[in-house]
């Protein structure tokens, strides 16, 4: 019998779910094991402590991966860093490391980066896996054909001890996406599509598979974006099915199974598909080729609108979503019926674990090719990792960024939540590759974000303020075709393991 | 800030005075802005519980009132705690003196990080969380009984002994039995199952490097 032979019926998230399952806990509960935990430096200190404290050791340090990302400088990464705090997080992050024997892909290392992006390009997120981070966008392992989820200190400190967790079993949710989105239209403008017309609590209770033509179509960093938002829409886990652009992401990458073991794996990965017998819970369906860019005006995710329609009146939406909309509305400064397109913003953000890998910084790219970022903007790229830096760099995409006045940083989760020095001043507004709007999340308590599409983002740049994209490409239909995907090969020898 | 003790044991029944946070979809970024996460252990966060919300109205936010200091219990509306996994919103909101939330609704993953800190998160209805948030607004001083068994929160009558009101609420029954018996706190609970942790470990295929036939 194969590997295939031990899967058993109905949806992936049925499949993993049930090859994880440890015990049934006496409140309902289950038991479920875990196979890759990524820590980083925010979420993992108090964790530790609580280790110290009841006695107890990390059971599975090999399966237990550690980075830094939130609090890292992106202009001057040399230790020790201008903020105390800052250092003393991860200097105990890496206290903790060495005490328990994990590995820290941390500072000049050739592989630090956003947890969510460094995990993917070393090929430690697989398919069939289950992966627990303390961070809700642990989502965007799910593009993999994983279950991944975000946790909070107290269920790290769990994995920690027993590489498992108390968990409820979600419901499934398959979003069936038909058809091709447009030139110019990209996974992040299908995810905030998506949550703007299921709501943002929408999700609460599901996992969400994402199907269909649209979705097998999408490059692996494109479902990754699409993934990493599903908890935006309420959504703890998205993922979408393996298929050959999976294994084709996945081979070669350094923790990836290699000779015979490959072979196994892509028959194991190819058979935890959710197949034809898979009962879904709920199904919801959208037309890729009727999305426009997106863009949101307003303090949650699901407040976005196309780029050709304006700020939405309380008589256009549901009653219950209208206190948060007048919210939105003083917060933003921003009347209902005022066109999105044509505002002015202040800072350009490109970056995060959303969209900050080399397909978005391509994208955004393709934009500020021969244009110069408009008088009195502050435009900057932070690439996701480490990886994305050099593969940019290699690229010529830091010249041609800074040739265009954006600023090139050193890669870090940056302004997506200014914990480190990045953070919008006043009332700025930014147009933002990242994932949250909500009020303050930029760092200044009254700074307004806009989300969109890393693309959009440039377009916002190099105009001064909310642009449709469309317009500014050349050969639009060329552009769109899909990248190539990423491929580690700037990655020295001596990187590999 | 409280300076009672942390939760302990079972919890069967909470009583306090109730304060209320109104608004939908009140993420845990507005709970806890993320400057406040620059810390290596959870003490010392009740300052930042809704600190930008506090600064902006300048003594007036519910946290800051005099008559809702002490209150244990905050009555909140829809999707209360959605956005970012951090834990430090419910232990910014713990070490401020909460030990309960009611609310139309909760994010997952700020229901579960509560649950794991043993602080209830009870849901009722639009209505019964609109009339439960006026009764509380219009009588800051009076008491509440919230009783996990039941799920319901009833007002405890101070002066006028006929104001005794009752609401329903709704708990699921896992999260329920284990705040009742104790057990909310599942690391022991996952400790106890060694056997079938290394049995569930060498029956996965990708970390026997898929050699498994």
């Amino acid at each position: 019998m194969g590997l295939e032979g031990k899967v058993s019926a109905g949806t992936l998230y049925d499949k993993v779910w049930d090859m994880h399952r440890v015990a049934e806990l006496p409140g309902g509960s289950t038991q479920l094991f875990i196979g890759l935990h990524l820590i980083h430096e925010v979420t993992s200190p108090q964790a530790f402590a609580a280790l110290r404290e009841l006695g107890l050791g990390v059971r599975h340090p090999e399966l237990t991966v550690a980075t830094v990302d939130h609090i890292v400088p992106t202009t001057s990464q040399v230790r020790p860093f201008a903020d105390s705090l800052a250092e003393e997080m991860l200097s105990t992050l890496e206290g903790n490391c060495a005490e328990h024997g994990i590995t820290l892909h941390g500072l000049g290392s050739g592989r630090q980066g956003i947890v969510h992006v460094i995990a993917p390009e070393l090929g430690l997120s697989q398919p069939g896996m289950t992966v627990a981070c303390g961070d809700s966008h642990t989502s965007t392992h799910g593009a993999f054909g994983a279950i991944a989820f975000g946790i909070g200190t107290s269920q790290v400190r769990d994995v920690l001890a027993t590489q498992s967790l108390a968990m409820n079993k979600l419901k499934v949710r398959r979003i069936l996406v038909e058809g091709r989105l447009q030139p110019g239209v990209f996974a992040k403008d299908l995810i905030l599509h998506v949550i703007r017309s299921l709501g943002v609590k929408g999700g609460v209770g599901y996992a969400y598979e994402f199907a269909g033509s649209c979705i097998d179509a999408l490059s692996m960093e494109e479902r990754m974006t699409l993934c990493n938002m599903a908890i935006e829409g309420g959504a703890r886990c998205g993922y979408v099915n393996p298929d050959a652009t999976t294994f084709a992401y996945i081979k070669g990458r350094p923790f990836a199974p290699e000779g015979m073991a490959w072979d196994q794996a892509v028959a194991w990965w190819s058979a935890l598909a959710s197949g034809p017998d898979a009962v879904f819970d709920d199904e919801v369906r959208f037309d890729a080729g009727t999305i426009a860019p997106t863009v949101t005006w307003g303090i949650t995710p699901g407040q976005g609108i196309g780029v050709d329609e304006t700020v939405p009146t309380p008589e256009q939406m549901a009653a219950e979503e209208r206190p948060i909309a007048e919210e939105a509305y003083r917060y933003m400064d921003l009347a209902p019926g005022t066109p999105i397109l044509g505002l002015p913003v202040d800072v350009c953000f490109i970056g995060s674990c959303t969209n900050g890998r080399l397909s978005d910084l391509r994208a955004a790219a393709a934009v500020a090719r021969g244009r110069q970022v408009a008088a009195g903007i502050k435009a900057f790229v932070v690439p996701g990792s480490e990886q994305v830096a050099a593969l940019a760099r290699a690229e010529g995409l830091d010249r041609l960024f800074q040739e265009a006045g954006f600023e090139w940083r050193e890669p870090g989760c940056s302004m997506c939540l200014a914990m480190n020095p990045d953070r919008l001043e006043g009332r700025q507004i930014s147009a933002s590759s990242s994932n949250r709007n909500f009020k303050g999340r930029q760092g200044s308590a009254s700074g307004r974000t806009l989300l969109m599409s890393p693309a959009m983002v440039a377009a916002a740049a190099v105009n001064g303020h909310v642009s449709d994209v469309r317009e500014l490409l050349e050969n639009p239909c060329a552009f769109a075709s899909a990248p190539a995907e990423t491929r580690p090969v700037a990655m020295s020898p001596s990187l590999m393991p | 800030m409280s300076d009672s003790p942390l939760p302990f044991g079972p919890i069967p029944v909470l009583q306090g005075r109730v304060v209320v946070v109104s608004g939908d979809d009140i993420d845990t970024d507005r709970i806890i802005p993320a400057r406040y996460l620059k810390c290596v252990t959870f003490e010392g966060l009740a300052q930042g519980a809704f600190a930008d919300d506090r600064i902006e109205l300048k003594g007036s936010h519910p946290f800051d009132r005099p008559e809702h200091q002490g209150a244990s219990i905050l009555v909140v509306n829809r999707n209360f705690g959605c956005g970012s996994s951090r834990e430090h919103a419910p232990q910014a909101l713990m070490r401020w003196g909460i030990r309960a939330v009611v609310g139309e609704s909760f994010a997952e993953i700020f229901f579960g990080n509560c649950l794991a800190l043993g602080i209830p998160c009870l849901s009722g209805d639009h209505a019964t969380i609109l009339a439960l948030q006026q009764a509380a607004l219009c009588e800051p001083d009076t008491h509440f009984r919230l009783d996990l068994a039941t799920a319901e929160i009833h007002s405890q009558a101070s002066g006028a002994a006929d104001s005794a009101q009752r609401w329903r609420l709704e708990l699921a029954a896992g999260p329920r039995q284990m705040l009742l018996s104790g057990q909310w706190n599942a690391t022991g609970q996952l400790l106890s199952h060694e056997e079938e942790l290394v049995r569930t470990a060498a029956g996965l295929p990708y970390l026997a490097g898929f050699a498994l036939v």
